[in-house]
């Protein structure tokens, strides 16, 4: 069991696609310094959960808390003030923006943000493409630049939402490599995941999602153990 | 003589060509952002213009205001307007079609044109140049006034301030970024709801700023700016629907092309401006300077 008090607590989480019912009351948490991974098939409501959590999905209803701090009536910055950083499955990196500036978009929210000449030295490659169109960029260093920029910005909270989707399988080594080493540095990720080798190498605790709510929850060290079972509910 | 058209003749409609595209490359600049960020063709550009003359003229007329405080105040005073309508009202247009703004913002041009009327009248009004700009510069082949030669510089440098503005800052980069995912931006932290109220501050009080440099040239009257915003709606369709640079470029360009068919066939020169937008729509719908898609 990892120690630590609960940074996020979601209690009956419940969410809405305009008049489609995603969320059925959806409960977690994660604990400071923790990487916990939501697993489940496509279309079980793992990335509505992240987006619910955020605020950008606004038709909600249960309690969101950070810190102890109630977030569910709060404008959609706050969560981002507060100290969440959101990074997108469609990577959200902005054509009209160049590298660096997508890397210095979002607004620091902590004086604990990774310094630019870290954040170069993490992602070599953005050192060297900072000057390039954002979009213009291969899939894997999109995805080391909406982190990074998370990073830059101080957040506690990371929400990352399909990391590896699409992505070539030496690519999925680096960032898995980039994670493991915010995760020494003590960051907190939620994290969600098809990939579920790559999810195995860095998560401390899973949750398994179907339809909508939270249907089991374990730590690490049990996965060996649980190993055919979650074949058989992951379809893998 | 060019083509048998007298050179004094060609360069003073050239010059009225680039007066007239300062005034487009500055209005429709302002439409450009307000289109860019918040999706809603103003209609109410041409009143707010207006607003921006008439700002001065009442400075001018009830405290005394000179034009060079005056010219600093009065996009102020219309971009405050502004602040106060897409609080109050346009904001709530946001999710709906992009019909009901260009809807709302009709109906504002036509009830503040039409108050403007009710209290002064449809007859326009003078506003003199001030002493500094007063005069003009015999330049040998034509006589150049001063002030139309500031209303040139004027327009250049708010272009380019403008355009440093949204191209080179932190303000600017949440702009362009909105633009394309305003959630994302605001999942980010920035508060994008304020980011809409300043930027139609900014696309109002250029409007506006547009108005009280036109003051002194053309008679300030209510419906000085329902003449023009309907050149300067084709301008942005030419330069392409929400680009700055498209916007500053094409103001210019069809304002010397305008001053150009005025020398060699004044017949078209009312309608050069709406055949080229038609050209450019079939050619390129996203405009010269526009993104596809």
């Amino acid at each position: 069991m990892t120690e630590g008090e609960p940074l996020l607590r979601v209690r009956g989480l419940h969410a809405w696609y305009a008049e489609s019912h995603i969320l059925h009351g959806v409960d977690l948490m994660v604990r400071e310094g923790e990487t916990v991974t939501l697993l489940g098939r496509n279309g079980m409501g793992k990335t509505t959960t992240l987006r619910a959590i955020m605020g950008i999905l606004r038709k909600r209803g249960g309690a969101i808390e950070f810190e102890g701090r109630d977030l569910l009536n709060r404008p959609l910055h706050h969560a981002a003030r507060a100290g969440i950083g959101f990074v997108p499955e469609e990577r959200g990196i902005f054509a009209t923006l160049s590298v660096e500036e997508n890397l210095l978009l979002p607004p620091v929210v902590s004086p604990h943000g990774m310094p630019i000449a870290e954040i170069y030295a993490l992602f070599p490659n953005l050192l060297e493409r900072r000057h390039s169109q954002g979009t213009k960029l291969s899939g894997g260093e999109q995805q080391m630049l909406a982190i990074a920029r998370m990073l830059r910005a101080g957040v506690r909270l990371l929400l990352l939402d399909e990391p590896t989707e699409g992505l070539a399988p030496v690519i999925i080594q680096r960032i898995g490599e980039a994670l493991q080493t915010l995760k020494q540095r003590g960051m907190t990720v939620l994290l969600v995941e098809q990939n579920f080798r790559f999810a195995s190498r860095i998560a401390d605790r899973f949750y398994i999602m179907d339809h909508g709510v939270i249907t089991d929850g374990f730590e690490v060290a049990e996965l060996p153990a649980r190993m055919d079972s979650l074949h058989e509910a992951l379809g893998v | 003589m060019i083509f048998g058209i007298p050179i004094q003749a060609l360069l003073g409609q050239l010059l009225i060509g680039l007066i007239n595209g300062a005034f487009y490359a500055m209005l429709s600049l302002g439409l450009a952002i307000i289109f860019g960020l918040l999706r809603v063709i103003n209609f109410a550009h041409g009143a707010q213009y207006m607003m921006g003359a008439f700002t001065g003229l009442l400075l001018l007329s009830w405290l005394g205001v000179n034009y060079w405080l005056a010219l600093l105040l009065a996009p102020l005073i219309v971009g405050l307007c502004g602040v106060v309508i897409e609080r109050l009202a346009l904001r709530r247009l946001y999710r709906l079609d992009h019909l009901y703004g260009l809807l709302f913002t009709f109906g504002l041009a036509l009830v503040i044109e039409g108050g403007f009327r009710y209290f002064y009248g449809s007859t326009g009004q003078p506003y003199a140049a001030p002493a500094l700009l007063s005069g003009g510069v015999n330049l040998g082949f034509m006589y150049l006034p001063v002030y139309r030669a500031w209303v040139v510089v004027a327009s250049l440098i708010v272009c380019f301030g403008v355009w440093l503005l949204i191209e080179k800052t932190r303000f600017g980069a949440y702009l362009r970024a909105a633009t394309e995912n305003p959630t994302l931006v605001q999942a980010f932290g920035v508060n994008v709801p304020l980011l809409l109220t300043l930027t139609y501050g900014l696309g109002t009080g250029l409007a506006a700023l547009a108005g009280i440099l036109a003051a002194p040239i053309y008679q300030v009257s209510p419906l000085m700016g329902s003449n023009l915003i309907i050149v300067v709606f084709a301008i942005v369709v030419v330069g392409g629907m929400g680009s700055i640079m498209g916007a500053i470029v094409t103001g210019y360009m069809l304002g010397i092309l305008e001053g150009l068919t005025k020398v060699f066939y004044p017949e078209a020169s009312n309608i050069v401006i709406f055949v080229i937008m038609a050209i450019v729509l079939l050619a390129r719908p996203a405009g010269l300077f526009g993104r596809d898609g």
